[in-house]
């Protein structure tokens, strides 16, 4: 199998899975509203009471990358989901019938959802803009927070697309992981400082991947204001790079685990 | 003679649930075999293992000359399947559908629109081809899911249940589709429930229940098997049926299936129109009046009732009936 090739039909089936997004305009309103909501209620119902010198302006500021990070994260969701609405209708037989490169429906599918959370992200960088969120570094720096997020995407992704060729249907897909990325994404710095966290809490959300993203995000865009204490543990004072290593560990896994459910995989 | 599809003694088992128990299946080139079984007989196991879909726990098989085992991408080059359920993708168009398929098939971007262009001509689709498949009735979505099979013109083809659910005049569509098809050489393995379907379109019918093969040969020999000519007679009062069947089972030459709430009874006479006068004469001298009576070839049907001892719809006891389909070929 060529490299070319497997290249070739995983453009095939990305397109694929973006003329459903292009069809049901629903699909990505609906993923922005609620990071939108997020947005607004976060900043002007909290904003207030966590920031009452700044009148929440300042929270607000803080916010912005941590709903990026959640939203994103959540966003994953929809690569489970879709692959295993697919295996249930049988489209996923069909491709497998196919004398295609077996790992295209995963690689495709992936890189559509990445498609999907630039759009995502895009919309909600306007929203924060309109809440006051400012960008305080260069174009480059900012560019690589977006990246930063994309790459932590992607590895979620195929996570969930493992989860997605084991579970039978789409609902348990996303019930599933609302269990899990609740929590994660909740007890992180992604919507309070995480000194306000009690003991455990705290550690966890420490070494929390969600909460060094976030942090990671937070300093490419500038959203730290000067004479801000350092925050604790390594992980979060070398946020970028703990990341990095989160994506990479987890591709490492959890490619390998998806590509190999998909081979066995069984429409029922 | 070459054979399109050669597999032997294949097991699959899900838990203990043996869907698969030791299957032999032999296709000649360009013939079309119907797979008949009622639902949960292992036919959709069987198509999923000869398309690689499934790895049988045991046996082997062949598949247009390529080990199906050995070399799953060689029989994907080679095979077409249509599943039990139409897997179009219903937000891409009819023409979407197949363009992809054909990409996918490594056939080009120029040869793959020609292609789906083709095909929705051919199955009557073209009128619809730039609408999603979201909006396709059923029998449409079955005829895009049987073309996007062919978009590589695949030497050998699979459909499995290629008509259940559809309605009749669907039905009848997809009969002439597949017959198109047949008649220009391509070897076809369908699986139905219908009997009547295999009737229609199998060169050669391989009957399975249970995971087992219990009968297989053309659909005259499996008629011969069950015998010749069915006396099929309905009794106007329906308190009066077992009193006929009393009276005329020393006409027949097997036991008489009587469906009370159907006044009717059914029953193998060999002999032909005499034995139809002879059994009105006995029904007339008795006082049991008749509303319909026929002489009739035995249908699929009746085969399966034969040799498994119920109707193809349901299957308890099926167990006891092999056995007794046994004796009986000893
Ligand atoms: N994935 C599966 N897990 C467990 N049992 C299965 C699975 N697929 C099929 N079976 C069982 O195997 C038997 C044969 O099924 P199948 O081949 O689908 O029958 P058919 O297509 O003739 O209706 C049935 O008893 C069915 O319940
Ligand atoms: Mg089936």
């Amino acid at each position: 199998m060529s490299v070319l090739s497997a290249l070739s039909d995983g453009a095939v089936i990305a397109k694929r899975n973006l003329i459903k997004i292009k069809r049901v305009p629903d699909l990505l309103v609906f993923t922005t509203l609620s990071p939108i909501m997020f947005v607004l209620l976060f900043a002007y119902v909290f904003g207030g009471a966590i920031d009452q010198q700044g009148g929440g302006q300042a929270y607000r500021e803080f916010l912005i990358a941590g709903i990026f990070a959640q939203t994103v994260v959540f966003g994953a969701t929809i690569t489970g989901a879709g692959l295993a609405e697919d295996v249930k209708k049988g489209i996923i037989d069909r491709f497998r019938s196919l004398p295609m490169s077996p790992s295209a429906v995963l690689t495709g599918r992936t890189f559509s959802d990445v498609v999907n959370n630039v759009l995502v992200l895009i919309v909600m960088s306007l929203t924060g803009l309109l809440v006051g969120w400012r960008i305080r570094t260069s174009a480059l720096e900012a560019l690589g927070g977006f990246l930063l997020l994309l790459v932590f995407a992607y590895a979620i992704s195929w996570v969930m697309a493992w989860v997605g060729m084991l579970v039978p249907s789409p609902e348990v897909v996303n019930n599933a992981a609302f269990i899990v990325i609740f929590p994660l994404t909740f007890v992180a710095n992604t919507f309070v400082p995480l000194n306000t966290l009690p003991g455990p809490l705290r550690t966890f959300a420490e070494w929390n991947p969600v909460s060094a993203v976030t942090q990671g995000a937070r300093e490419l865009f500038g959203n730290i204001p000067p004479g801000t204490p350092p925050p604790t543990g390594w992980a979060l004072n070398h946020p970028v790079m703990y990341t990095l290593i989160w994506a990479v560990v987890v591709l490492a896994v959890f490619v390998p685990l998806a590509n190999a459910q998909y081979r066995r995989s069984a429409s029922r | 003679m070459t054979y399109a599809i050669q597999a032997r003694d294949l097991v699959k088992r899900y838990g203990d649930v043996t869907a698969l128990d030791g299957v032999d299946l032999t296709v000649p080139t360009g013939t079309v075999l119907g797979l008949l079984g009622p639902n949960g007989a292992g036919k959709t196991t069987c198509v999923r293992i000869l398309t690689t879909l499934l790895r049988p726990d045991a046996g082997t098989a062949e598949v247009a000359g390529v080990d199906v085992l050995a070399d799953p991408r060689g029989v994907r080059q080679r095979i077409g399947l249509s599943g039990q359920y139409a897997a179009v993708d219903e937000y891409l168009t009819g023409f979407e559908n197949l363009d992809m398929i054909g990409r996918l098939y490594h056939l080009g971007a120029r040869r793959s629109r020609e292609r789906a262009r083709e095909l929705l001509r051919q199955f009557r689709l073209d009128d619809a081809a730039d609408r999603p498949a979201k909006t396709y009735s059923g029998g449409m979505r079955r005829r895009l899911d049987l073309a996007g099979a062919l978009v590589a013109s695949p030497p050998v083809l699979f459909l499995d249940e290629p008509t259940t659910g559809l309605d009749p005049r669907s039905r009848t569509d997809m009969w002439e589709v597949i017959q198109g098809l047949v008649a220009g050489g391509t070897t076809l393995l369908l699986t139905t429930q219908y009997l009547e379907e295999a009737d229609l379109l199998a060169d050669e019918i391989v009957v399975i229940d249970h995971g087992r093969i219990i009968a297989q040969g053309t659909a005259d020999q499996l008629k011969a098997q069950v015998g010749g000519e069915r006396l099929d007679i309905t009794v106007a009062d329906p308190a009066r049926v077992g009193e006929a069947k009393r009276l005329l089972e020393p006409l027949g030459v097997g036991p008489a299936v009587v469906e009370e709430h159907r006044r009717s009874l059914l029953m193998p006479v060999s002999g032909g129109a005499a034995v139809l006068i002879n059994a009105l004469r006995q029904l007339d001298v008795a006082g049991i009046g008749v509303d319909d009576v026929g002489l009739r070839r035995p249908t699929l049907d009746d085969v399966f009732l034969t040799l498994t001892g119920h109707a193809a719809e349901e299957s308890e006891n099926a167990g006891e009936a092999v056995e007794q389909v046994r004796e009986g070929a000893r």
